[in-house]
């Protein structure tokens, strides 16, 4: 969209056009307002005794060891157990909880790829991601280009990550805009029907579980 | 979920609903370019403190029911030209929604 000079026959209203001057702050790597900023919020966090300095370690060293292992484990298990992934389904939050995976507050809705479906997350308004379960986002997952682009032209996204949806396949783009964390559950790759649980987890990677790629092809 | 909404959900899966379209400033969670759409309950998701009230450090309370709703693609985006199913689902608290016609 190209704010409101465009002419497609539809009122805009007085509905505020954003641009992406307006907070690029966010995608530039500067140090500067919101460095500060932070520094002075965990300071005076700390010294009005609200977290301690050790919290506010233990917290960011949580987050930072991270990986994709949690989602991996997840995945792997769905696709060898069809009772799990039932309840994986319909419930995310209980079936991660079965593995003693915690969702830090947030629920989690776990979205499945099959032959006619593709699945991809985003977040518009900021960086909505399953830390817990996949660790931190990706840079890419949080610039202005992906979650603007994912949402109006996903398939041009998919195509430039080298992801060409077959013909008759329908995109699903699921913007993680409130209190839900998604996980996308990937086709499992042919080949792999003997394969045992643990294996299958090296297959399992980041971008498939956002729903960029598919699994890793084990030939 | 942390606690009771005032009032049963009014919407489940499968109701044809409307997102308002309008403007109001302040923090609101339901993006620009679905304001004004009409989508389909895909799912009740419980009820959330609100995050238009937490945002300026209020309680948030009562919860308020949130939905998850698709979106057909090709009725969101003027000229989308992707498969005519392609759909997009968002989060939307139940007073930003309003019944509308069709469904499921």
């Amino acid at each position: 969209m190209t704010g409101d000079t465009h002419d497609h026959g539809h009122d805009h209203g007085d509905r505020p056009v954003l641009t992406y001057a307006d907070d690029s702050v966010h995608d530039r790597n500067e140090t500067g307002h919101f460095e500060l900023l932070t520094d002075a919020l965990k300071e005076l966090s700390i010294e009005k005794g609200l977290v301690t300095a050790t919290e506010v370690r233990e917290y960011v060293d949580f987050f930072d060891s991270r990986g994709t292992e949690k989602g991996a484990e997840i995945i792997a298990k769905a696709w060898t157990d069809p009772a799990y992934k039932d309840r994986l389904l319909a419930d995310g939050t209980a079936a991660a909880a079965e593995l003693d995976i915690p969702m830090a507050g947030a629920e989690l809705v776990v979205v499945e790829n099959t032959d006619s479906v593709h699945n991809v997350i985003v977040c518009t308004l900021c960086s909505c991601y399953p830390r817990t379960i996949l660790g931190l986002p990706p840079d890419w997952y949080k610039s202005k280009s992906y979650r603007s682009r994912t949402v109006n032209e996903p398939r041009a996204v998919l195509t430039e990550f080298g992801t060409e949806l077959p013909d008759g396949v329908a995109l699903r783009v699921h913007d993680s805009n409130a209190d839900m964390r998604y996980l996308v559950l990937p086709k499992r790759p042919a080949g792999t029907e003997d394969w045992p649980e643990e294996r299958l987890r090296e297959l399992v990677t980041r971008d498939s579980m956002i729903g960029v790629a598919p699994a890793r092809d084990p030939a | 979920m942390t606690g009771a909404a005032l009032d049963p959900p009014g919407y489940a899966a499968g109701d044809a609903v409307r997102v308002t379209l309008t403007w109001p400033p302040g923090h609101r969670r339901i993006p620009q370019y679905i304001r004004g759409k009409a989508g389909v309950i895909e799912r009740y998701c419980g009820s959330f403190r609100n995050p238009e009230e937490l945002a300026y450090g209020f309680d948030g309370l009562p919860e308020r029911h949130l939905y998850r709703v698709r979106f057909r693609q090709a009725e969101v985006w003027d000229g989308y030209d992707g498969h005519p199913e392609d759909t997009i689902d968002l989060e939307i608290q139940e007073h930003w929604l309003s019944p509308a016609e069709g469904g499921a």
